[in-house]
């Protein structure tokens, strides 16, 4: 059904944009593997702040990042109205906490715009690109390598 | 398939092979059980197939050494060489160099130093039974030791040559439909004399016209032979009326001529399995016609077991999929519980449908999850085997006698369980030989039988796997133990200790009480390594001893590294899991227990000991316990024999958890072992004892019996 109201072409890809704070951001929708609601973590020693904790899926441990957190935009106080992307990158499965997730947008390869040369580098270390849209708005498109917790081991 | 997956099979059945043979010769080296041909027949075949294997894959070294094992097999099933203690002793060695060289050909590395000196001993025995070393041939199907006469040349006349005899066959369907086998009665007619077979193919259809139901072949055999009519006659007794037989005294011998003389052993013209595996010269005599096909019915097994398997019913199953499997079934049980709470809160009738279907379900959730558990298990038997070796070799290392009784080889215990548990039993199998047993002599004086028995026994208890290695040796000399550990300085001197105590001293680090270093123990790795591999099972050692009588060492493990036995803690405000193996007490303190050391430093004086208290808040990054008299402390004990008590808020409940993995997704936690779900579908983190209680104690060197107070 996506893909008639997409109309996914070669150069265009399908992307998952969702709302943290007074900003949108989008991810690739191929990582993407759900999509829930926000559930109580269980909180993890030693954790750096961004990390929410550890939830059950489906019988396997998925950590949880609050990306306002880790965008620099300040913690969140979680709600049973967040919601929770669950992205598999790489080997790792990670669920990223955002505030509402807002449509699913075919994007085409012409419409990703370089990053514009902001001072903010918190923020511009996790960004790939900027799609502005029809309607005046501005999606982020995050770089995931950026924005998951490094692996075992690489924290002291 | 490739190469290497074929090869990886070949090695997969060379251990269950290896295995049977073990078995087998076990049965054969009791001294009470009669000799058993059939067990004889077994490890032959075992040996058998894995030359077989071997020759397929090039490995010469591991064939050669096979076929000599297989000959003095074949002479003792044969009857030709009495299996007695000192032959079975021989066949054991065998056995052992056998599997060492499957395991060279696996893994590359040299042969056994003691493959030659074996190779030898079975030569000999080869040689001692009459006609060694040309028996194996016929179990390689190659042209058989029958003497078949020239085609020209057939004996006649003289008064003392065999009578000569002309017996037709002429099967019916109903002969196959039976089970039986021309190529059996051919074969018997050949054991009476010399014997001439001549098929008959006239009635052999063309292929297009075949009917596998309908046998065309007639046998005509020219038998000479001192054996009587009725002797002939009684090799076909149980044809009875499924075959045309006609045997008739035939004064001059016919000439065999013709194109379809089978010269040869009869089963080629039969069994098409025969000729796929006979040898090249074989393939030059006249191929069986399609008359073949009824060959499908089975040949006798004792004929050619050596090629078919003896049929198993198991199967191999990626242990991921099992794994899978397992991880559904864990799932299905929390949805479970999670169903029973959204039904318990929706405040039905505890008698309604849905609460009745919800127990059947959890019932049923609980059958499967045992089930499924219960696929992973494996029996221990593989492991028990190596340390029949393991014992072997450690009393001819030291000059006593020993046996090993093994019982219970048949427990399950999880594969993961069974793979980690052959180093630490071999470390105590040694360690009975070397140190419980005593020298014949001794036991002697001591008025027991020379020969030292050292029992190896498994069982389940309560949800456990607890195996025990006991010996019938001089038991622990206690005063020794005290004295040795004083002068290594683990325990002060003048210490009290109760005689237990000091049997733990045993497996303190750096210990080993034998006065001169063996080759086999005391090289510094003692029962603390074997206490260290055991705890990290999860599993748990005692040690048991009466002077003169024997040591018992005890291991208690859990049936599954998949499953861990926890005690459920609060702290803060998190739920966690405290594994059970490592918890000996806990205790809530009384004001008088507590001391102050140091600006931060609490310690718990227990049972005579001051225990340093570790807050588990605080290693957690949570806000401290504050009033450790509301705290509840448990006391621990490391691997390394350290001790702490672990303050936490409170205990809720001891149970199986099933241990989740947190470094697939995230990473180490330090701290933190595993994971793990609780009914209600929230994570509790599994805590590691070890790492707390290291990186929480400042002395690195503490050790556990210097404080005593």
């Amino acid at each position: 059904m996506r893909q008639t109201i997409l109309q996914a072409t070669a150069d265009q890809s399908d992307v998952v944009a969702f709302r943290i704070g007074e900003q949108d951001y989008c991810i690739d929708i191929n990582v993407v593997r759900e999509i829930r609601g926000w559930t109580p973590t269980t909180v993890l020693p030693h954790a750096p702040p961004y990390v929410m904790g550890v939830i059950n899926l489906r019988g396997n441990v998925v950590a949880v990042i609050d990306l306002a957190a880790r965008l620099g935009l300040g913690n969140t106080q979680p709600t049973p109205r967040h919601v929770v992307v669950i992205v598999t990158f790489g080997h790792q499965t990670v669920g990223l906490m955002a505030d509402v997730v807002s449509d699913i947008l075919g994007v085409g390869e012409a419409e990703l715009k370089p990053v514009p040369d902001i001072g903010c580098d918190t923020t511009r270390a996790f960004i790939s690109n900027v799609i502005t849209l029809e309607d005046g708005r501005m999606l982020r498109k995050l770089e995931l390598s950026a924005v998951l917790p490094p692996r075992a081991g690489e924290r002291p | 398939m490739s190469i290497a997956s074929l090869r990886a099979t070949f090695f997969e059945e060379c251990e269950d092979l290896l295995s049977k043979m073990g078995e087998g010769l076990g049965r054969m080296a009791r001294p009470d059980a009669p000799p058993d041909m059939e067990t004889v027949h077994e490890v032959f075949r075992a040996v058998h197939s894995i030359k077989g294997g071997s020759g397929a894959f090039g490995l010469t070294s591991l064939v050669e050494f096979a076929h000599v094992f297989e000959t003095v097999l074949d002479l003792m099933r044969s009857g030709k060489l009495a299996m007695e203690v000192v032959a079975v002793q021989a066949l054991l060695r065998a056995y052992d160099v056998l599997s060492d060289l499957i395991d060279v050909a696996r893994d590359g590395g040299a042969e056994p130093p003691q493959m030659a000196a074996v190779l030898m001993e079975l030569d000999l025995m080869a040689e001692a039974g009459p006609g060694g070393g040309t028996e194996d041939d016929v179990f390689d199907f190659q042209p058989l030791p029958l003497e078949l006469p020239d085609v020209a040349a057939p004996e006649g006349g003289g008064s003392s040559s065999p009578a000569v005899y002309s017996v037709t066959l002429v099967p019916t369907a109903d002969l196959f439909a039976c089970g039986h086998e021309p190529a059996a009665l051919l074969r018997a007619l050949a054991e009476l004399g010399e014997v001439q077979v001549m098929a008959d193919l006239a009635g052999v259809p063309l292929l297009s016209d075949m009917d596998l139901g309908r046998p065309r072949l007639r046998w005509t055999v020219t038998l000479s032979t001192f054996a009587s009519h009725e002797e002939i006659g009684a090799i076909f007794e149980f044809v009875g009326n499924l075959a045309e037989v006609k045997i008739a005294a035939n004064p001059s011998p016919a000439k065999a001529e013709g194109d379809v003389t089978i010269a040869g052993p009869a089963d080629q013209a039969v069994s098409l399995r025969a000729v796929e595996v006979s040898a090249p010269k074989a393939a030059s005599s006249v191929q069986p016609k399609p008359f073949a096909a009824p060959a499908a019915v089975p040949a006798p097994p004792g004929e050619n077991g050596a090629t078919a398997l003896p049929m198993t019913t198991t199967i191999r199953v990626n242990l991921d999929r099992v794994d899978r499997l397992i991880n559904q079934i864990g799932e299905l049980v929390i949805m479970e519980a999670m169903l029973a709470q959204a039904v318990a809160s929706a405040g039905l009738r505890d008698h309604s449908d849905v609460s009745t279907s919800l127990d059947g379900i959890k019932q049923l959730a609980a059958s499967i999850q045992e089930s499924v558990m219960s696929i992973r298990a494996q029996p221990l038997r593989p492991v028990f085997q190596r340390m029949e070796r393991i014992v072997r070799e450690a009393g001819d290392a030291t000059g006593k006698q020993v046996r090993l009784i093994m019982l219970g080889e048949a427990t399950e215990v999880d594969k993961t369980v069974i793979e980690r548990l052959v180093d630490p039993l071999t470390h105590m199998l040694r360690n009975s030989v070397d140190h419980g047993i005593e020298a014949p002599s001794v036991r002697a004086a001591a008025g027991k039988a020379p020969q030292g028995v050292i029992t190896l026994s498994a069982a389940h208890r309560s949800g456990r796997v607890v195996i025990e290695v006991s010996d019938d040796g001089g038991g622990i000399d206690r005063a020794r133990v005290r004295d040795v550990a004083e002068e290594r300085g683990l325990i002060p001197a003048g210490t009290q200790l109760a005689p237990a105590d000091i049997d733990n001293l045993l497996f303190l680090p750096g210990f080993s009480s034998k006065q001169e270093v063996s080759a086999l123990s005391g090289r510094g790795v003692g029962l603390d390594v074997v206490r260290r591999e055991i705890q990290s099972l999860g599993g748990r050692v005692t040690i048991q001893s009466a002077p003169g009588e024997g040591t018992t060492f005890t291991i208690a493990l859990p049936l599954t590294l998949a499953v861990l036995e926890g005690m459920l803690i609060s702290v803060g405000h998190e739920i966690m899991v405290l594994p059970l193996a490592s918890i000996t007490e806990t205790i809530r303190p009384t004001p008088s227990q507590l001391h102050a050391l140091g600006r931060t430093g609490r310690v718990v004086a227990n049972r005579g000991t001051l225990v340093p208290i570790v807050d588990l808040a605080e290693s957690f990054g949570y806000p401290p316990i504050t009033d450790l008299e509301a705290a509840v402390l448990i006391m621990v004990e490391t691997d390394e024999g350290r001790h702490a008590a672990l303050a936490a808020h409170a205990i809720h409940d001891q149970r199986q958890v099933v241990i989740k993995s947190l470094e697939n997704n995230y990473g180490a936690v330090h701290g933190i072992s595993a994971a793990t779900i609780l009914g209600d579908g929230r994570i509790a983190l599994i805590i590691d004892p070890r790492e707390i209680v290291e990186s929480a104690s400042c002395d690195p060197t503490a050790r556990p019996l210097s404080a005593h107070g």
